[in-house]
């Protein structure tokens, strides 16, 4: 009836776990209740739950990022910890929880933090850039969002309803087949994934075709924001390779659900094969991460130093360059499988090319900053932070990329400094850089400055604390994932690095800080005219947070960096004071579509993790019947009347005017 | 000439899989699929016979399979799917050569790696037999 | 997404002046093609897992032993037919008659199942002769790139007769057409995988 699950999953005996999610079931409920009693439940519904609106979504992303980034960074502190006692000592995490927690921290981190982070931000920004009302298939984008929550809330409930997988973040066959991961931790990694991965790819279509067909008259392809060029990048990235992540985890799934044999050690598997394949998907992995940032990057030095990006057009082909190179390089994440000489040299030359268009980016910054007036705000300084973080990183890349070295140091802790190096310095900074960027956008008001500051150099120092003495415990031959170990010599470099965690446990204090701080006080920090950092791109020409359909009128595009261009002239000849011809705008009908569909996808991977057949028919059953009552349905737009438009719109440029119209007075 | 489908002016980008219908009559159209079908048939029939018969020196079987397979998918590409090299179809055309590029790099690249792999590396099984 | 104030929104291409946000028929089409070549890319990792566990037969039987070509051939042909009908169809769709729309759909249906009929023979012949996806990796490769194209044509399968439905139930209109335009593409690239699983799988498995 239930399938393998019984009361023997839920982990009664083991504290870490059970007190973990009695917390949190605990602040959900706390949650819940609060929102059912405060009557905020039809508002969450009707604007969030079954929006379609892209910037609606794009937050609800970032939301889901921030809060998974807490579970991640949980398990990172756990580990720090075992590892500062863990001489000649068990430490206090047995190796079948360390290996769950270094599973689920890496799985975690890269899928259901970095991703939705990134693509939060794609889905808020990209339209409003382009000067559009919304991307190319609003309820798809809806339905991508609900599907990548239902991988994060199945990795959550494998803490508490059984276990997760203990093969590290990629499982690598054999050890993830069924002989030798015969629970269901393999199993829930799978199907999360699998889920996620729908999800992404929704997204990636959806953006690739938002940039080349959905852009405001004028924009060519040469005059758009620099951080469009990076989402369509990255997305043509995503569309190219999550279906052989789909492929690849499927076959580990038939192996494990049905007895084939495409990686066992027996009837001819080839396990190898897998780590070919997943890391051909991998490797463009990690530029779809880190492209995204590169663009806000563009943007931020940019606007904080006053002067237009420099080198658009070389940008713009280093891009593109990335872009394909990636699927060029992968074998570097295996040079020690035994491919021989010829191979491994052709991938280590392909991998050092590709660091010459990333360092013409570099440089191009640079020379944006030079000459320019520059602000030291916080998005400002996590982009700096960013360029001497990530260069660090990018040199030990470097350093990897050749063979030989990669021999001596391939699954050291090595390798995993420069990871997190480059993923923290690179991603994590960016999605920082661009959350305290973006944030009066969406909400109307800024973030507490000071506060920013003080979690940029939390983060910042507490990185480098943390990941540089494992630079040296990888050179002095310290593996990656131990859980316990016998050499005396390291032990002070991972309390040092447990320290630095301590600090990054500081910054994230200070983060929630100050979002607490800055609602609190959001009367102050109110953004008034929609262009609190004097923005060169078509967001900035919103008011904040932008009305639904974003521009009344869509605008039309002379050249790059669209608003500075509408600004400057419009504040010395008040051309602003222009009004529009307003007419109806049709927007897309919210929809439970995504929501639903998502609520039987997770009813139907815990079913099939669970080997619960009728439920898994029942799941599958449900989510084509939403399908077709979507298809049914009549009338996929509300219009909003070309009157409430003008009154929508009037009043924001009425008070952008009061602001403008003083400075230009003064 | 009637269009089922609201159709933009000339100078738009088609829709994959949309023909460019002005000037063309049903009759026209029913005419292209037809081509298409009889030249796909044509290239199936070779295929089968090449595969199967004497006549052919062994060695070039495959390479005449593979010309007569990618043959066959620019019939359908272009009769069935109405992919051209105008300026209207350029990001069609663009799309589908970055798949393909991704396909060849996928195929060509494990197989290269894979083989070297086998090479220096035995998989597990017959290992396993080696053993016995 | 359009405003009634810019109706005349056609866009050039390359070259030229971009005169704004595509129409939707463009846009729809264009991001099914664009999932359309994910999918591809997907077929691209099975048919390189199948190459390289080709000869991993484990003792058992391999693929000269056990393809039956007449019936891949029949398979092909139905196949192929079906494209042509669903050709037919999209032209009827386009000329907004439902008589013919139907019968086109209905005909590709019936072509569809009888490719499916023959390939569930197939692979039911094959495991009861002990040759199924657990003898040995190179059926498991088999089983999967051929067992997910017809994975692909029973969910088109369903996808048709959804259409028929729609089109029954609510006429040609805009949105219904663009489905319509999304189902064709999506048949149509169908049988362009069907061509390289029956060159790669079948013809140079059997070629002596």
């Amino acid at each position: 009836m239930l399938g393998k699950l019984t009361w023997a999953a839920i982990p009664f005996d083991q504290p870490i776990p059970m007190i973990a999610s009695g917390v949190v079931a605990l602040s959900i409920l706390a949650v819940l209740a609060w929102v059912v009693i405060k009557g905020h439940l039809p508002y969450l519904w009707r604007e969030w739950i079954t929006s379609v609106d892209h910037k609606r979504i794009g937050v609800m992303y970032t939301l889901l990022a921030m809060v998974m980034l807490l579970r991640g960074f949980a398990d990172a502190i756990m580990m720090r910890a075992q590892q500062s006692v863990a001489l000649h000592s068990q430490g206090f995490l047995p190796p079948e929880h360390y290996d769950q927690i270094f599973s689920a921290h890496g799985t975690i981190m890269i899928f259901f933090v970095a991703m939705p982070f990134m693509i939060g931000l794609m889905n808020f920004v990209v339209p409003l850039q382009l000067g559009v009302r919304d991307v190319a298939f609003p309820t798809l984008n809806s339905v991508g969002f609900w599907l990548t929550a239902t991988g994060a809330l199945l990795i959550n409930i494998s803490l508490v309803v059984g276990e997760f997988a203990r093969t590290g973040w990629l499982p690598y066959p054999p050890l993830s087949e069924l002989t030798y991961s015969p629970g269901v931790g393999v199993d829930y990694y799978l199907w999360s994934l699998q889920i996620a991965g729908v999800g992404t790819l929704v997204s990636g279509i959806n953006l690739v075709t938002t940039v080349l067909k959905v852009r405001t008259r004028g924009m060519s392809y040469l005059r758009m924001p620099m951080f469009c060029w990076t989402t369509l990048a990255t997305n043509l990235l995503i569309v190219a390779a999550f279906p052989i992540l789909t492929a690849t985890l499927a076959m580990l799934l038939l192996d494990r659900y049905l007895g084939f044999h495409f990686f066992t050690n027996e009837a001819g598997g080839n396990m190898m094969m897998f780590m070919n394949l997943i890391w051909t998907w991998g490797h463009p992995e990690v530029y779809i991460l880190v492209l995204p940032a590169f663009g806000i990057f563009s943007e931020v030095f940019a606007t904080f130093s006053g002067k237009p990006l420099f080198g658009y057009r070389s940008m713009v082909a280093a891009t593109m360059a990335i872009c394909i190179l990636s699927f060029m390089v992968w074998l570097h994440h295996f040079f020690t499988m035994g491919a021989g000489a010829d191979v491994n040299a052709i991938f280590g030359i392909a991998t050092t090319i590709i660091a010459v268009p990333t360092g013409v980016k570099v440089f191009n910054w640079l020379f944006t900053m030079y000459g320019g007036k520059v602000r030291f705000e916080t998005p400002l300084l996590w982009s700096i932070g960013f360029m001497v973080t990530f260069i660090i990183g990018g040199m030990t890349g470097v350093l990897l990329a050749v063979p030989p070295a990669d021999f001596v140091l391939h699954n050291s802790l090595f390798l995993v400094a420069h990871f997190h190096n480059v993923i923290i310095g690179g991603v994590l900074f960016g999605a920082f850089a661009g959350y305290t960027f973006w944030f009066p956008k969406a909400f109307g008001f800024k973030l507490h400055e000071g506060l920013g500051q003080a979690a940029f150099w939390c983060w910042l120092v507490g990185f480098y604390v943390a990941f540089m003495p494992l630079y040296v415990l990888g050179l002095l031959g310290m593996t990656r994932r131990m859980q316990h170990y016998d050499v005396p010599e390291w032990r002070p470099w991972l309390i040092v690095a447990a320290f630095g965690a301590a600090l990054i446990l500081c910054g994230i204090v200070l983060q929630i800080a100050q979002l607490v701080v800055s609602i609190r006080r959001r009367e102050k920090l109110r953004d008034e005219t929609g262009d609190p950092w004097d923005g060169r791109s078509l967001e900035w020409a919103t008011a904040s947070p932008p009305p639904a359909f974003n521009f009344a009128v869509l605008p039309e595009v002379s050249g790059e960096d669209a608003y500075w261009k509408l600004k400057h002239p419009a504040t010395g000849q008040g051309r602003s004071h222009e009004k529009p011809e307003y007419g109806a705008i049709e927007i897309p009908r919210n929809s439970p579509t995504g929501f639903v569909c998502a609520f039987f996808a997770t009813m139907m991977g815990f079913a099939l993790i669970w080997h619960i057949w009728w439920m898994v028919a029942a799941g599958a059953i449900g989510a084509f019947a939403t399908f077709i009552v979507f298809a049914w349905r009549d009338h996929d737009e509300d219009v909003i009347p070309a009157a409430e438009v003008a009154r929508i719109d009037g009043s924001n440029r009425a008070q952008r005017h009061a602001i403008f119209g003083k400075e230009a007075a003064e | 000439m009637t269009n089922g489908h609201h159709q933009a002016v000339d100078d738009s980008d088609v829709a994959p899989g949309d023909e460019h219908l002005e000037g063309t009559s049903i009759g026209q159209r029913v005419v292209g699929y037809l081509t298409g079908l009889g030249l796909a048939i044509l290239l199936t029939a070779t295929s089968f016979f090449v595969a199967r018969t004497d006549l052919v020196w062994e060695p070039s079987i495959p390479v005449a399979l593979v010309v007569l397979a990618i043959a066959q998918m620019g019939v359908h590409l272009v009769f069935f799917l109405h992919i051209t090299t105008g300026p209207d179809n350029t990001n069609n055309v663009l799309a589908l050569a970055f798949g393909v590029l991704i396909v060849m790099l996928v195929m060509v690249g494990s197989l290269w790696i894979m083989a070297n792999l086998n090479h220096n590396m035995m998989p597990m099984d017959q290992m396993m037999q080696m053993q016995r | 997404m359009s405003t009634v104030a810019l109706t005349e929104a056609h866009h050039g291409s390359a070259g030229r002046e971009w005169s704004g946000p595509a129409p939707k028929r463009t846009v729809t089409g264009y991001g099914f093609w664009i999932f359309i070549l994910s999918d591809i890319v997907m077929f691209s990792a099975f048919f390189a897992t199948y190459a390289v566990l080709l000869g991993q037969t484990a003792g058992g039987p391999t693929g000269r032993e056990l393809f039956d070509l007449h019936a891949v051939a029949i398979e092909t042909a139905f196949l192929l037919a079906s494209s042509f009908t669903c050709g037919m169809a999209a032209i009827a769709a386009d000329a907004r008659s439902t008589i013919w729309f139907q019968l086109a759909m209905a005909v590709t249906c019936v072509f569809g199942l009888g490719f499916l009929n023959l390939e569930q023979q197939e692979f039911a012949s094959l495991v009861a002769r002990g040759a199924g996806p657990t003898r040995s990796a190179f059926l498991s490769a088999f089983f999967t790139l051929v067992g997910c194209h017809g994975l692909h044509v029973s969910g088109g399968i369903l996808w048709l007769l959804t259409m028929m439905a729609q089109v029954y139930a609510k006429g040609f209109r805009p949105d219904i057409q663009r489905r319509i335009l999304c189902f064709a593409l999506f048949w149509h690239a169908l049988d362009i995988i069907w061509i390289a699983v029956f060159t790669i799988v079948y013809l140079l498995g059997s070629a002596k």
